[in-house]
């Protein structure tokens, strides 16, 4: 086994050992797991019961007779408020309601329940509507029609290419979801790792391992062995959870169903979101492997390396303008810019999709980062590596990378 | 062969010239000295010899090659500063860096076992580095600097932080090295550790070399044209004796150029005096180095 490939294995086997990534890499399916059985155990315990629920009315109109049944709810009327509400007392009816003399001019209808409640459940409006309007067009108009009236339109929108042809990615509320949650984990996977990077630079440093390291490998193999050993840790983390999210979704949306069962995964959503985390990661990693060869302690490199990894969190920040102009050219610029790229592509992804030349744009800028960023720091890292105390300056460190 | 040909080399930092066209060389089965004041240019001699930075201009060989990476792993370095991997144990720390070395697991681990129980530390053998003492830890780094038999092993104040026991006990290995052929070299401010242990001694000063050869060559150089005498009785005159300084217990004669210390030693005892102790005034190699190191700061 070459140098590269002991010091890979040695970096690999102790990123994955650490407490805080396994937690993290564990925390997607966990919890979504977590999620879906609580969702199960509140439902089972919160369930309505299959029996017919008994609703008592008082006409004051007249003309309320029929449609008494709605779903499980059967509504029966009463002559006055105060046998309703003696029939409440008892038990024999759950609630009741009043139409008043004045309801078609008002729409006011009186509703009483000893439950206390937020707001009216929406099967008891539902079904109140629906009795209301049922008796008010009875005989007037057709049952289709009053059908067509308690429920309008159901909207169903379908998105054309320029050729107009279905379009595979229909877009939609619901893409949101997994790339926002994909964004925010791949955020924090590209942070941590590369602070891995860092950290574990730095410490080699601060301790003063890193003249006994290198007195068996060079700086080339140490840095390479060391990143490439952390971005696979990482690269398994990101793999996790992009295996995990089509087989939760699976689960949830057969278990749960309802708005779950309309979540779609954008097109090329996983593989952009490996090749994503990759460029991200080595372009953040080698960031910070030459923050660490001229920082002194651990803490000062992490001082510095915060104002770069504020740019891969910024487009969280601007989440709403995003949401709100999403085809606005900031966001083209900013997902070309390779600190921000890797976490705006995703989000974008999940909104109106990015067009294949912004990717190659951002790919291309992020590969040419990585490949300038791995020539500068070597230099850095050759340089910084083995001096310590005081921090030099920004003018010395260009002095001696021209010299 | 030798085991290190250092030659005319030159390193320099931003206009500023550390390693001056030094040349030396290191021989097989011998202990050598690199001494000299801080700042002189040591470490930065030590990082090239072990290929860590590139010398400007000059050349290293290694056992005959030229330096390079392949030359690592015949070469054991132990730092002046120096650390391990706070939270693996002693036994993964020196595993993980003696396969840096070249060395298999299974060879590492029996040889680590060995090397443990010539020292004592044994029973810390599972655990973590952040549980052992400093000395303990030095004695960790210095099982990591020679478990993988290197021919070449450099040593920046190897003693700093031992106690006497593990002092000694480190002592008796670098012997162990010396006479297995190994070439070991001992760079330290210790004077006394220098005198007692190394054969030949480079002391560089401002990046140059300042006194270089067989530290009896160098002693016999600086030696003083005196004697020191403990005696009973009365001190007369003697012939050839330039100048009497009387310290605590003794006192040294300072002779003329033209008379040896036996022909002193001849007319001290034709005067029938008792005498306790004749000794040729030798300086130590202390006063060498602070002579030398002296005369170049001003």
């Amino acid at each position: 086994m070459n140098k590269t490939s002991l010091i890979f294995k040695h970096e690999f086997l102790r990123t994955i050992k650490r407490t805080g990534f396994i937690i993290l890499t564990l925390s997607l399916p966990v919890l979504a797991l977590l999620g879906i059985g609580v969702f199960h155990v509140v439902s089972g315990i919160t369930k309505p019961p299959a029996e017919v629920t008994r609703i008592g009315y008082v006409d004051e109109v007249g003309g309320f007779e029929q449609f008494t049944t709605q779903g499980n709810i059967t509504l029966f009327q009463f002559d006055t408020p105060e046998a309703a509400t003696q029939a409440l007392i008892q038990k024999d009816i759950k609630e009741y309601f009043v139409i008043p003399p004045n309801f078609i001019s008002t729409g006011i209808i009186k509703r009483y329940t000893m439950q206390k409640e937020l707001v009216p459940p929406a099967t008891t409006e539902t079904a109140i509507k629906d009795f209301l309007s049922s008796n008010l067009l009875a005989e007037k108009v057709s049952p289709s029609v009053i059908a067509r009236i308690e429920a309008p339109l159901n909207l169903v929108t379908t998105t054309l290419t320029a050729s107009g042809a279905v379009a595979a990615e229909q877009g939609g509320l619901t893409n949101l979801i997994i790339p926002g949650i994909f964004s925010l984990l791949l955020a924090l996977s590209l942070l941590i790792s590369s602070a891995y990077v860092l950290q574990g630079l730095g410490e080699e440093k601060e301790n003063r391992l890193m003249e006994i390291l290198l007195s068996s490998v060079s700086t080339r193999q140490l840095m390479s062995g060391k990143v490439l050993g952390i971005g696979a840790a990482g690269l398994v983390q990101v793999v996790v959870w992009v295996i995990s999210i089509p087989l939760l979704l699976n689960l949830a949306s057969s278990s749960i169903g309802g708005f779950l069962s309309t979540i779609q995964i954008p097109p090329n959503f996983l593989v952009l979101g490996v090749a994503y985390f990759i460029l991200g990661y080595l372009m953040f990693s080698v960031l910070s492997a030459g923050i660490a060869a001229i920082s002194a302690t651990v803490q000062e490199g992490q001082g510095i390396a915060s104002i770069f990894t504020l740019f891969a969190v910024a487009p969280f920040w601007f989440y709403s303008p995003l949401f709100m102009f999403p085809n606005s050219p900031v966001w083209v610029v900013f997902s070309i810019f390779p600190f921000s790229a890797p976490v705006l592509v995703m989000l974008r992804l999940g909104m109106l999709g990015v067009p294949a030349w912004q990717l190659i744009a951002s790919m291309a800028v992020m590969v040419l980062s990585i490949v300038g960023g791995l020539l500068l720091v070597a230099r850095l890292l050759r340089t910084y590596i083995l001096m310590y105390g005081k921090r030099p300056g920004l003018r010395v460190i260009v002095r001696n990378l021209r010299s | 062969m030798p085991a290190v040909e250092v030659s005319h080399i030159v390193k320099s930092y931003t206009n500023k010239v550390v390693v001056n066209d030094l040349s030396f060389s290191v021989n097989q089965g011998e202990i050598f000295g690199l001494i000299g004041p801080n700042g002189a240019g040591k470490t930065t001699t030590i990082r090239m010899m072990m290929d860590i930075i590139k010398p400007d201009s000059g050349e290293v060989t290694i056992l005959g090659e030229k330096s390079s990476e392949a030359s690592k792993n015949k070469l054991g370095y132990l730092p002046e500063e120096r650390g391990l991997y706070r939270k693996l144990t002693t036994i993964d720390s020196i595993i993980y860096l003696a396969s840096l070395k070249g060395m298999g697991r299974h060879s590492a681990e029996e040889k680590a076992d060995e090397l443990l129980h010539q020292t004592g530390m044994l029973p810390h053998k599972r655990k973590r580095i952040e549980e052992l003492s400093r000395g303990m830890k030095q004695i960790i780094q210095f099982i990591v600097t020679i478990i993988h038999n290197p021919e070449l092993v450099i040593l920046d104040e190897p003693f700093a932080g031992l106690d006497p026991v593990n002092t000694e006990l480190v002592k008796g290995m670098f012997a162990d090295l010396r006479n297995r052929g190994k070439a070991v070299i001992l760079s330290t401010h210790q004077m006394n550790e220098v005198e007692e242990l190394c054969d030949r001694i480079l002391m560089i000063n401002h990046g140059r070399s300042v006194l270089y050869g067989k530290l009896a060559e160098i002693k016999s150089r600086y030696r003083s044209n005196s004697v020191l005498v403990e005696f009973e009785g009365k001190l007369g005159e003697v012939p050839g004796v330039r100048e009497k300084r009387t310290h605590q217990g003794y006192v040294e004669l300072v002779l003329d150029g033209n008379t040896t210390p036996g022909q002193v030693l001849e007319r001290l005892v034709s005067t029938g005096m008792v005498i306790n102790r004749f000794e040729v005034a030798t300086p130590s190699l202390n006063e060498i180095f602070l002579e030398v190191a002296g005369k170049n700061h001003e």
